[in-house]
Order: C-alpha cells, then sequence, then structure tokens
C-alpha cells in the first residue's frame, strides 16, 4: 500500500488477516501520523454497542414522547413509537409555555452566540498576534477563569440582577455570558498558525488602522473557527441549565428552565415531559446531523492545542 | 510562554518626529501620533469585553458571596442585609445534610469521573484505527453532548424508575428482581453517575483521539522494533504521551462533577429532587446551595456553601497539583535512566 493508493473500492473484507502491520508500513492519512493499524471486526463491534448506547436514550424519548402514559410505565415497556405524537406535543406546548420558551431560546442562544464571536476574536487576536505588555499574565487569568464554577457567584448574580430591573428577564442570562474564556483561548491557538504576520504587515503598509486590519484580514482568516466555535457556544447556550433555572421563572422560561418546571410539576405526565424533551433535543440533533463532521473537528482542534 | 513568541514583530516602527516641525509637516506628525496611539491601545481595547463581563458578572459577585455570606438576607427581601458574622458558616458546618452532600459530591464524581475516562481513552483508542465511516463513528458517539442535561436527566429518570422502568425490565429478563434505584444510597449514586458518563464519554474520547493522532508516528515504530506488544504500545507509548491530555480531562471532569446539579434535581423531580431525595441520598452541593437559597429563601447559608465550595475546590487543585508534581519527579526519575 503506497501513500497514493485510492481508497479501496472493493467489496469488504471481513477477514482478520493481520497483514502489512509491520514496523516500516507508511502512514497512509497525512491527517493524525498516529497509529494508522485498520481497525479489526473487534474495533467495530465495541464502537457499534457504544453507538447503540449514545443513540438509546435519544429514541427511547421519542417512543416515550408518541405513547400515553400508562403504556410508558407498563411492566413491559414498549419499544416502537406509538401515534401519540402530535397530541402530546400540543398538550406539553400548553402546560409549559413551551412557544415562547422556543422563542426565549432562540434569542439567548443567538445573542450569546453572536457576542462571543466577535469579542473573542477580537481577544483572540490581541492574543495571539500583538505585542503588549502584561500579555502572557493576562492570557493565564484568561485560561484560570476556567475553573471557576458558576455556583460560586449565584447568589449575588442573582441579587444584582434583581437590583439593575433584569430580575427574570433574558438580560440577566445573556449578560453573565457574552465572552468566554474558552473562546478567546480557542480563537487565540488559531489565529496563531493561521494568521501570517505578513498579511497584518502588508495591510499596516497599505494604511490600515488596527481596526481595519481586524475587519479585512484577521475576520476572513477566522471565519472557519468561527464557524466552529460559533456551533459549540450555540449548543452550549443552548443547553445551559443552573444559572437558567434560577434566574428565570415559568412566565419567562427558556427551554431547559420550562421543561425542568414540567418535570417538577405536581405528578408530571411522563409521555408529555418526553414530548417537551424531543422539541428541545430536536433542533441541536438537526444541527448535529448537518454539521456533525465540523463540530467533531472543532471539538478536536480545541483540545489537540490543549 | 514559548509558544506565543512571534518570531518577529509585526509593527512598522512609528515615523521618527521630525526635527523642525513645518506647517506642512502638522499634519504629517498629528497622524504619526495617533498611529502609535492606535497600535498602544488596541490590543487592551480588544481583549477588555473579556475582563469587562468576567469581572462584573464572575469576579465581582465571586467576592461579594463572601460578604453575603456573612449577612443574613432572604428571598423576599432582598435590599434588607443583616449583619450576622459567622452565623451561617456555623449552621452549615453543624448540618449534618451538609456533610451528606459534600460525601455525595465526593462519591458521585469519582464513580463517575473515573469510568468515564477509562471507557473514553478505550474508545479513543479504537476510533484511532483506520476504520471505515470514521467520521460517522466519531458523530455518533458525540451525539450525547448535543442532549441538555434536563433532557438527558428526564430520559434517564424513566429508564431507572422502580417499577416499569427500561432497566429494571432488562434485569428482569435475566432473573434479577426489581431495584429501587433513587431510593438506595449506592444505587441512585450510580443512577447520577451513568447519565454523567453517557453525557460526557464521547466527548473525552474525542479530546483524546486528538491527543493520540498527534503521538509521532516514529515511537510506536520503535516499540514495534523492540518487540513490544499492541497492548504494551498502549501502555507504554500512547498513556505516556496522552499524560498532559488526561491530566486536563481530570481536571474539567472533577470540576464538571463538583456542579452537578441538573441530574440529581431532575432523577425524581418535584420536592425529592430538591432535596437529593428522602434521604438526602444524591443531595450534591449546588442542590444544597439551590435548596437553602431558592426554595427555602435563605441567601446568606446559601452564600457560605458557595464558598465551602470554593475552599474544596481549593483542596482539589492543591491534591491535584501535589499528584501531578510527584508523577513529574518519578517521571524525570524514569527518563534520566533510560536511554533512547
Amino acid at each position: 500500500m503506497t501513500l497514493t493508493s485510492p481508497t479501496p473500492t472493493a467489496p469488504v473484507k471481513r477477514a482478520p488477516t493481520p497483514k502489512n502491520t509491520g514496523p516500516t508500513r507508511p502512514s497512509r492519512f497525512r491527517m493524525g501520523a498516529g497509529q494508522q493499524m485498520k481497525g479489526g471486526p473487534f474495533a467495530y463491534l465495541t464502537l457499534a454497542v457504544v453507538g447503540f448506547g449514545s443513540l438509546l436514550p435519544l429514541y427511547w424519548t421519542l417512543v416515550a414522547a408518541s405513547r400515553t402514559q400508562d403504556e410508558v410505565l407498563a411492566s413491559t415497556p414498549p419499544f416502537l413509537p406509538g401515534g401519540r405524537l402530535l397530541e402530546n406535543v400540543a398538550t406539553a406546548w400548553e402546560q409549559a409555555n413551551l412557544g415562547k420558551a422556543i422563542v426565549n431560546s432562540v434569542i439567548v442562544s443567538s445573542s450569546i452566540t453572536a457576542a462571543t464571536l466577535f469579542f473573542c476574536t477580537l481577544a483572540g487576536y490581541a492574543f495571539a498576534k500583538m505585542r503588549f505588555r502584561g500579555r502572557g499574565w493576562l492570557m493565564t487569568a484568561v485560561i484560570a477563569t476556567l475553573t471557576i464554577p458558576p455556583q460560586l457567584s449565584v447568589v449575588p448574580l442573582f441579587m444584582m440582577m434583581s437590583g439593575l430591573g433584569w430580575g427574570g428577564q433574558l438580560e440577566s442570562v445573556i449578560f453573565p455570558t457574552l465572552v468566554s474564556a474558552f473562546g478567546v483561548f480557542f480563537m487565540r491557538q488559531y489565529l496563531i498558525e493561521a494568521l501570517p504576520y505578513e498579511l497584518i504587515e502588508a495591510a499596516k503598509i497599505d494604511g490600515a488602522n488596527n481596526f481595519r486590519i481586524v475587519v479585512s484580514v484577521v475576520l476572513p482568516v477566522a471565519r472557519p473557527a468561527m464557524m466552529v466555535l460559533g456551533m459549540l457556544t450555540f449548543v452550549q447556550a443552548w443547553n445551559d441549565f443552573f444559572w437558567p433555572y434560577l434566574a428565570l421563572n415559568q412566565q419567562n422560561p427558556t427551554l431547559q428552565v420550562a421543561l425542568g418546571q414540567l418535570s417538577a410539576s405536581y405528578t408530571p405526565d411522563q409521555s408529555i415531559v418526553m414530548a417537551g424533551a424531543l422539541i428541545s433535543t430536536l433542533p441541536l440533533l438537526v444541527v448535529f446531523v448537518v454539521f456533525g463532521k465540523k463540530i467533531v473537528g472543532g471539538i478536536m482542534s480545541g483540545a489537540v492545542k490543549g | 510562554m514559548a509558544t506565543t513568541t512571534p518570531t518577529r514583530d509585526a509593527y512598522v516602527p512609528p515615523p521618527r518626529r521630525p526635527q523642525k516641525e513645518k506647517p506642512s509637516e502638522r499634519r504629517q506628525l498629528w497622524r504619526s501620533r495617533l498611529w502609535r496611539f492606535d497600535d498602544k491601545a488596541s490590543p487592551y481595547a480588544y481583549i477588555a469585553p473579556f475582563f469587562l463581563v468576567f469581572g462584573a458578572f464572575g469576579l465581582y459577585p465571586l467576592l461579594y458571596t463572601g460578604w453575603i455570606a456573612l449577612h443574613r438576607v432572604s428571598m423576599t427581601g432582598l435590599d434588607s442585609m443583616e449583619w450576622v458574622g459567622w452565623e451561617n458558616f456555623d449552621k452549615i458546618l453543624h448540618d449534618p445534610e451538609f456533610w451528606t452532600s459534600v460525601s455525595n459530591t465526593f462519591l458521585i464524581g469519582v464513580i463517575s469521573t473515573v469510568p468515564q475516562l477509562l471507557m473514553a481513552l478505550g474508545i479513543a483508542h479504537l476510533l484511532n484505527y483506520r476504520l471505515r465511516a470514521s467520521t460517522f463513528w466519531r458523530t455518533i458517539i458525540l451525539t450525547p453532548y448535543a442532549t441538555s442535561v434536563a433532557s438527558a436527566a428526564l430520559v434517564f429518570a424513566l429508564v431507572f424508575r422502580a417499577d416499569g422502568g427500561l432497566l429494571n425490565w432488562t434485569l428482569g429478563l435475566v432473573g434479577f428482581d426489581p431495584v429501587n434505584w433513587a431510593n438506595g444510597h449506592w444505587t441512585s449514586k450510580l443512577a447520577i453517575s451513568v447519565i454523567v458518563i453517557w453525557r460526557w464519554t464521547g466527548y473525552n474520547a474525542l479530546i483524546y483521539l486528538a491527543a493520540m493522532q498527534a503521538v509521532p508516528n516514529d515511537l510506536y515504530e520503535a516499540a514495534s522494533l523492540d518487540g513490544a506488544s499492541r497492548w504494551q504500545q498502549f501502555l507504554k507509548v500512547t498513556i505516556p504521551s496522552l499524560r498532559p491530555t488526561i491530566l486536563f480531562t481530570i481536571v474539567i471532569s472533577t470540576i464538571g462533577s463538583m456542579q452537578l446539579f441538573g441530574e440529581p434535581l431532575l432523577l425524581e423531580g418535584g420536592t425529592l429532587g430538591a432535596t437529593g431525595g428522602n434521604e438526602n441520598q444524591y443531595e450534591t452541593l449546588s442542590i444544597y446551595l439551590y435548596n437553602y437559597g431558592w426554595n427555602l429563601g435563605h441567601l446568606g447559608p446559601a452564600a457560605a456553601v458557595a464558598w465551602a465550595m470554593l475552599a474544596l475546590l481549593l483542596l482539589i487543585a492543591a491534591v491535584n497539583w501535589l499528584i501531578g508534581r510527584a508523577v513529574r519527579t518519578s517521571d524525570s526519575a524514569v527518563r534520566r535512566g533510560a536511554t533512547r
């Protein structure tokens, strides 16, 4: 097998032949010079089991959301979806203020994502390519903030928000997460390699000021990383539970808060709860199916240099 | 930071200040001053948003928590604070429920983090093989990451139900008696750990996979020339090369497990969720904080809990650092003895 050999298109040979695993076998993939040995049946089988375990709870959400509570809780649980999905969704919609919750979740997640992208790209660029006093320890400070759990500051945060008149308002959820330390770090790592100094210099010689450089040089170069960071941020903002649950109320919830309140009601109907869970998960699952490759790549690239 | 040092300066040196100031050169001078100010101030302007937001909504509240912890504040009257000194700390430190939640947080943290990271390591190793449809496998394994805490906890609450739960039904097939998962001390912690493990194993596996792909192939070639089996290569080449990444995931997972909130809150839901079960058998520190502040309405003790969490976090960090140092010392001792 040489470096240029095309991907084998022949019918699948599933025989466990340990051929060609000698020490001098060249790596076939440019990306990842690691141990690129061919996976045997054991690898596929294990991954299939793990994959099944990953998907089963999601599938079961669908099953439970499309049946009655009695069927879901029967001593032999159902295994196939039933026909009550639309009714359950409609009930959940009424009980949990889901319409408002969806709008709120979209507003919160997209404004957090937009702000994070803008500010983190700026800060990442400064840390990656500009020289200024205190750069090293300021970057260390940014990373250090990653280790502070939100629990430590929620009590005064709640009081502050009520003092600002944002009690129960979306502002109280949006403002604390406008910029993320992870985002700054992620953009910095990307721009260190992706943005050559020559480009910045050329723009300077052409008479561009610093902000002009950001707009016409940095942002275009940063776009791929911004895509990835945007998706990661959106997923995180959409799924955030702890602080929104404390800060918002039943009249003005995000999807996750509405879901939490639905299940905290006196006697929750499990199939209705599952219908709500399905509605809150579905948009992200669609994003995952469409952009799965990009998100996977983003998590891996964010990690490898960490 | 060695990696951040640029190979050369991006800046064109600012124009020299002219000796004689002709009126025609005034504009030139003004422009160059502006230019220099732009260069000096821009980086700070770009990083300012992060520090402003963090200062206002992270650092300031963190410090203010300490002040609130010394006062009596109730949810119904947020404006009136009454000085009580150490009373709040006294109260929580003499509350057996607090210590239950400390040990619960620790136990759940251990039984969720350790298997999670070991499994992630194994899965990453498999994903590192040359596979058909490798992106497909990676995406499938990452799917739980797309699920929110709330949805995951609610589905698993159904799976772990005492009667009519999916898990007990499966156990029944094999001949086991049904287990009351949420009621038992160990079983409830196990159930919560399963939710955590389910959501985060794939994520950690991808982080490990990325690190594995950065391991140079020569190391494996050298090892196999020396006659190392695949398992030995995994132990002697892969794991040591991944050490910084493994440490990173341990730190991140530890911090994550300190914060567990949605999983225990929603495991049974309702009033049981807010107290972590009828015997507080799965009450975590976050639940304890929530219960004091948002259920009972006493924000002072809730703030004291937050500071107790900070103390615990620092303790964990210290232990981590000590272990890291011990590992490094023994490691370099080994390396000094070895020849490459």
